[in-house]
């Protein structure tokens, strides 16, 4: 189960409207290599690992992820706010606009809905941590090319925080693919 | 210490333990790391509680302030802008 905590992961106080910006973010949001795939990934994955520590990196990753997901809603309505309809049109958010409003809506940058055929569980420990460690490796390059995106201090620290954590991430998902193949190892030796 | 301020250390303290979760996950039998994770944790649950007693609830069922109005509705959410810096 899961209980809310009142508070963000890492703090977010944007002051600058720029809906053009959020269209572009929203895709860690419900894109291919975003928070809602991972977080959905890890924790259903979790079912089938064999060890204490990797059913419980997969629930605390795909937890934290969970946490991401609203850091970057949060960051998508900040940026969004107070922008009017002038703004909305000369910013290209209008496509969005006309289908959500100022909503937050799991999709990618192009306006493509979120889908479940963005992640596996494919019922093998092993197959499954390879998969983890590319789909971090791919939110990391997401987060840097969003970086390339923007100058504004106020959002760019937020997104560093993230792509630090998928950098952790995928040090633990290595260190978890090491436990699966040793026990392995030790399985087909007895 | 005013609101914003106690609430950006608890954040820093449930980042440390966030973190040292994961790492503790793949390197259970790591005493130092365990160590330092009850230090950290105690010193949360103390910021946690004198927090909520002046400035109300960070989560709902653990909170037992709450007297004529409940005060887990209280705004702002941690989404908007105001949130972490109550003027
Ligand atoms: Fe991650």
């Amino acid at each position: 189960m899961w209980i809310y905590e009142k508070k963000l992961e890492f703090p977010i106080n944007i002051k600058n409207p720029n809906p053009r910006l959020a269209k572009l973010i929203i895709t860690q949001y419900g894109g291919p290599d975003g928070e809602l795939a991972a977080s959905l990934r890890y924790l259903s994955q979790r079912f089938t690992m064999p060890t204490g520590e990797t059913k419980a990196i997969l629930t605390d990753i795909g937890t934290e992820e969970l946490a991401h997901l609203e850091m970057i809603g949060t960051i998508c309505s900040q940026l969004l706010k107070g922008a009017d309809c002038e703004t909305l049109k000369a910013c290209g958010y209008d496509p969005a606009y006309v289908d959500h409003g100022c909503g937050i809506y799991p999709m990618n940058a192009s306006g493509v809905p979120f889908t479940a055929a963005y992640l596996q569980s494919k019922g093998d420990p092993e197959t499954d941590l390879i998969e983890n460690l590319a789909a971090e490796q791919k939110a990391k390059t997401t987060y840097e090319y969003l970086l390339h995106m923007t100058d504004d201090p106020d959002v760019i620290a937020p997104l560093r925080f993230l792509r630090e954590r998928e950098v952790v991430h995928f040090q633990r998902f290595g260190e978890a693919l090491r436990i699966v193949q040793d026990l392995k190892d030790r399985k087909t030796y007895y | 210490m005013d609101r914003d301020k106690m609430l950006h250390e608890i954040m820093a303290l449930d980042f440390a333990l966030i973190d040292l979760n994961l790492y503790l996950d793949t390197h259970p039998t790591c005493t130092e790391t365990i160590e330092l994770f009850n230090n950290v944790a105690k010193k949360r649950k103390v910021m946690i509680e004198s927090f909520e007693a002046m400035y109300g609830p960070l989560t709902a069922i653990n909170y037992t302030n709450s007297e004529d109005m409940w005060d887990w509705v209280e705004e702002p959410w941690p989404w908007e802008r105001k949130y972490g810096c109550k003027e």
